[in-house]
């Protein structure tokens, strides 16, 4: 086989940036592996040491926060539910605003589909104190509904599923409707599935999207108990050293390390229908 | 009443366009009706209506003696072939058929029963859990009658099923569709534009033209007496050969030529049809063809040439005369076969 110089080139340049996304991570791994003082002393490592069990049972296990009643195994639980929350119901809402706004013609369609669209233009960091307001009025927070629910309106989604949509021949509804189908189970028997490689690419974006909100979540949870693992990064491992006691930088890699695990596990559990959402659209 | 029946039906589509303008109609049970046309005369309109797929602007349908107009397409009980299939794409043949069953609240044993029985009339059996998209055109529209038969519904509706497939194909699945609806008996509406295939299937033939039904009969009747210019030149292949004249005292006299003892009143200037296949020829015939270009398909000839005045006309001879390029041809009308139309309005006249 001839290999040409460009595909050498896009090889390196491939290879390159894999690097450029694995090292860091290798290094944090690497570096959760040693003492802290190692660290402190010697800077971040390339090798594994001999303190991993130590410092990831200590991370999961140990109690944090003030009242040093919060485990870093909770945070993660509830990030993990807030964004399995927010994905699943910005997916389903998106595809069912997304079905209403292409299948219903009503003479308001166009103008609430820019309505819908130029939400995007107002994150939820631009709204917060309304939302904070709305929220805390509805008596929700500290609780997984007021973490999820004033995150769950998605332009974007709705965007992506109004032109997959779009791309659905019209002979198709047609058929189902002589078929005998009804508005539901149109949505239900064709577009869920026909759609069902795009809900998997959504599902992770907006599971992503979910896991790492910060302010929100700070804004709403006085209670350590529905901490989430961002909000852990910056503060689960501060309090111990002021005085005294040394940072506990190992701990903290391998924090980072495992915040970083279910995010990873959605994509890999996902990840068949994903790529094919990427790159080839059903017919 | 008939089983079928549209009264004084109209479409006007939101941007204006008349599609169909007060057309009135009757079909009977277990008849196979063709509505032939030209593209964008409103075929596919009507047939829409009927399916419940679009609004009826103004007029009536009445099925099984049951009005139409405000029923859901899903509760009408017809089934309806598409051009391109329209077949679920993410479910399998046998699902593919089953759908419609499933969304009756049909039971388990029946639905199997049922597909499968449709399955073998159609020669699918083999493909029940294939998806449509491994599947080869000619399956494709098998599976698609074969989820219109599943049903058994009122009334079939096609629309220009057969356009995607190749000639040889076309000519074998339209064979296929008449026998089956021949077998099953269902009242069937077949939309097409080609007129062979209209001939070939119709039990009786609704021609077209922007948006009115031009001549309603059976495929012979329309064949042998159009009733307007329109449907002369529509039906019949290769086209019927228009010439102008003028028609007076019973006489024609067109392009270099009389005919006399015309069966008509009529008086002005008039369209003279003759169909390639109605002549022969003679020695000193009334008319003359000089030969540019002969077609042999085998078990005919078409020449086409041109008259003293450079007018195009065709000639349809047997395929065992050989005819020479260039050469002049006389020829007469067939058994005195001519079609007068008034020249400004298309109506026959003789
Ligand atoms: N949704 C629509 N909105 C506006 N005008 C339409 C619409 N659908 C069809 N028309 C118009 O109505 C007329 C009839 O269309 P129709 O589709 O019934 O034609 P057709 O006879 O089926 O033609 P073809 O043989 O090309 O399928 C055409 O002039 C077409 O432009
Ligand atoms: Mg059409």
């Amino acid at each position: 086989m001839k290999i040409k110089p460009l595909q050498i080139i896009a090889h390196i340049i491939l290879i390159l940036g894999v690097l450029l996304m694995v090292v860091p991570i290798w290094i944090s791994f690497a570096s959760s592996s040693h003492d802290s003082v190692t660290i402190l002393t010697e800077g971040m490592k390339f090798h594994i040491g001999d303190q991993l069990a130590r410092n990831y049972n200590e991370v999961l296990n140990e109690k944090g926060g003030w009242s040093e009643e919060v485990t870093a195994a909770k945070m993660f639980i509830n990030s993990f539910i807030m964004a399995l929350g927010i994905a699943t119901l910005k997916v389903a809402i998106s595809a069912m605003s997304a079905y209403a706004l292409v299948y219903y013609r009503f003479k308001l369609a166009v103008p609430i589909f820019w309505l819908i669209f130029i939400t995007l233009l107002v994150p939820l960091e631009v709204r917060i104190f309304p939302s904070y307001k709305i929220v805390s009025d509805l008596g929700l927070t500290n609780s997984y509904t007021g973490l999820i629910l004033p995150l769950v309106a998605s332009a974007t989604a709705t965007f992506f599923f109004r032109q997959f949509y779009k791309t659905i021949p019209d002979e198709l509804l047609e058929s189902a409707k002589l078929d005998g189908a009804n508005g539901w189970s149109f949505f239900i028997d064709f577009l869920v599935p026909l759609s069902k490689t795009m809900i998997a690419a959504m599902f992770i974006f907006m599971f992503v999207y979910g896991y790492s909100q910060y302010l929100w979540p700070l804004i709403m949870t006085t209670a350590e108990e529905y901490w989430t693992v961002v909000m852990g990064m910056k503060i689960i491992y501060t309090e111990s050293y002021e005085g005294v006691a040394l940072p506990r930088t190992a701990e903290r890699f391998a924090y980072i390390i495992l915040s970083m695990i279910p995010p990873v596990l959605v994509v890999v559990f996902l990840q068949k229908w994903f790529i094919k959402g990427l790159i080839q659209t059903e017919k | 009443m008939s089983f079928l029946d549209l009264k004084n039906v109209t479409k006007i589509y939101p941007n204006g366009t008349k599609a169909v303008h007060e057309t009135s109609l009757s079909i009977n049970e277990g008849e196979f009706m063709v509505f032939v046309g030209p593209s964008g005369c409103g075929k596919s309109t009507l047939l829409r209506m009927v399916a419940g797929l679009e609004d009826i602007t103004e007029g009536d349908i009445n099925l099984d003696g049951k009005l139409m107009n405000e029923v859901d397409p899903s509760e009408r009980d017809v089934a309806m072939v598409f051009q391109n299939y329209a077949l679920y794409p993410h479910m399998n043949v046998y699902n593919n058929l089953a759908y419609g069953l499933k969304n009756r609240g049909i039971d388990k044993e029946t639905i199997e029963q049922k597909v499968n029985d449709a399955a073998k009339l159609l020669q699918i059996s083999d493909y029940l859990q294939r998806k449509p998209s491994m599947l080869s055109g000619g399956q494709r529209q098998r599976v698609a009658m074969g989820r219109a038969i599943v049903r058994n519904p009122k009334i079939f509706l096609f629309d220009e099923p057969l356009s995607n497939l190749d000639a040889k194909l076309r000519i074998q699945m339209r064979l296929e569709i008449k026998k089956l609806q021949q077998k099953v008996g269902v009242t069937s509406i077949f939309v097409t534009h080609d007129q062979v295939e209209a001939m070939t299937l119709a039990d009786r033939l609704a021609v077209i033209n922007n948006g009115i039904i031009e001549q309603l009969g059976t495929p012979i009747e329309i064949y042998d007496n159009p009733k307007s210019l329109f449907v002369a030149g529509f039906i019949g292949s290769p086209q019927m050969n228009f010439l102008d004249g003028n028609l007076k005292n019973k006489t024609l006299s067109a392009e270099g030529f009389e005919i006399k003892d015309i069966n008509s009143d009529y008086e002005g200037e008039v369209t003279l049809g003759i169909r390639p296949e109605h002549l022969i020829q003679t020695e000193n015939g009334l008319i003359n063809l000089k030969v540019d270009l002969v077609e042999q398909l085998g078990s005919d000839n078409l020449v086409y040439g041109q008259l003293k005045n450079k007018k195009d006309f065709c000639y349809r001879c047997p395929g065992n005369q050989t005819i020479e390029k260039g050469s002049n041809l006389s020829l007469n009308i067939e058994n005195n076969k001519h079609y007068i139309f008034d020249k400004s309005t298309g109506k026959r006249v003789n």
